[in-house]
């Protein structure tokens, strides 16, 4: 057996068998590695790109990184069908099939729990922009025509600027300590880079909510309920995630 | 039955989540990478290599 192994997930057995067509990181249809009544999903990866180096150089090309990051996740995405995974992090490589059970062993407490503590939840992703230039009005018409005249503008532009960003900061912590009482548990992303994101408006708020999975329908209309509540404030829902941001132990 | 439509999933919010999400293994079975904080990835010098030419909205605003 050559090659290296790249771990997606651990799960509680499951009955069901994975898509046959799936096809994994690297082309390398996902395989399960039962130990100690775990399940890794694995995929044996090649060498010359899933090394240290080389990999650390394939995370700075970005279609790599794409291609890798939606193939991770079509396993992961397979995994929910039949189960409820834990995620590993993007680019967890092990040397052999030793190394996972050694792993899984010196884990299996941690696995345990966290298994347990997420059984039949997703993860909910809840985003608020607010639209970038709202405050046309306050522009100057027509060029200053004073050195005086062009710092009061710049005042006042300043001062609507600073408005929209307070009226968007409050609106974001209401949304989400709402959404946190409904929710287990949540987490906070980082504002998403535009540049990646090519959304418009600026990235306000980037949460993560653990929902269980039957309560998703009321989750998703809680959100749905403050659409349009602000104007100039944008509100995007994605998932049902498998929950990667609670994956962590709790903090 | 799904609660939303499932629609091609953002490559940046799918970002957030394998890079910062997920249970981190370390220690000496994994090869090193794994030790390496994945977010410290420089995709904003990533990015601007590949947009280069998409000027950031908000610059005005600094």
């Amino acid at each position: 057996m050559t090659g290296l192994r790249y771990v997606y997930a651990v799960c509680r057995p499951f009955g069901a068998p994975l898509q046959v067509q799936l096809t994994g990181v690297a082309g390398d249809p996902p395989r399960t590695l039962t130990h100690h009544g775990l399940v890794a999903v694995v995929s044996h990866v090649p060498e010359r790109d899933f090394a240290e180096e080389p990999l650390r150089r394939h995370l700075e090309d970005l279609d790599w990184l794409t291609e890798t990051a939606r193939a991770h996740q079509g396993v992961i995405d397979a995994l929910t069908t039949v189960t409820t995974p834990l995620p590993l992090r993007l680019g967890t490589v092990f040397h052999d099939d030793s190394g996972v059970r050694i792993m899984m062993e010196a884990r299996e407490e941690d696995f345990r729990r966290t298994l347990d503590r997420l059984e039949g939840r997703v993860e909910w992703g809840v985003k608020v922009y607010a639209e970038s230039e709202p405050q046309e009005s306050v522009r100057p018409a027509q060029k200053p025509a004073s050195g005086r005249d062009y710092l009061r503008q710049r005042r006042m532009q300043t001062r609507s600027h600073e408005e929209m960003w307070q009226k968007a900061e409050a609106f974001s912590t209401r949304l989400h300590e709402v959404l946190s009482a409904f929710a287990e548990d949540s987490r906070m992303h980082p504002p998403q880079n535009p540049a990646l994101s090519k959304a418009t408006g600026r990235n306000v708020l980037n949460a993560a909510y653990l929902v269980p999975r039957a309560n998703s329908e009321e989750f998703v209309e809680l959100v749905d309920r403050t659409k349009g509540e602000l104007p100039g404030m944008r509100i995007e829902l994605t998932g049902p995630w498998a929950a990667y941001s609670f994956a962590g132990e709790t903090t | 039955m799904t609660v939303v439509e499932r629609r091609e999933v953002a490559l940046v919010d799918l970002l957030d989540r394998l890079l910062a999400g997920g249970v981190v293994i370390t220690g000496d079975i994994t090869l090193r990478i794994a030790d390496v904080d994945l977010v410290r990835i420089d995709l904003n010098a990533l990015i601007s290599s590949v947009n280069a030419q998409v000027p950031s909205p908000f610059e005005e605003l600094l």
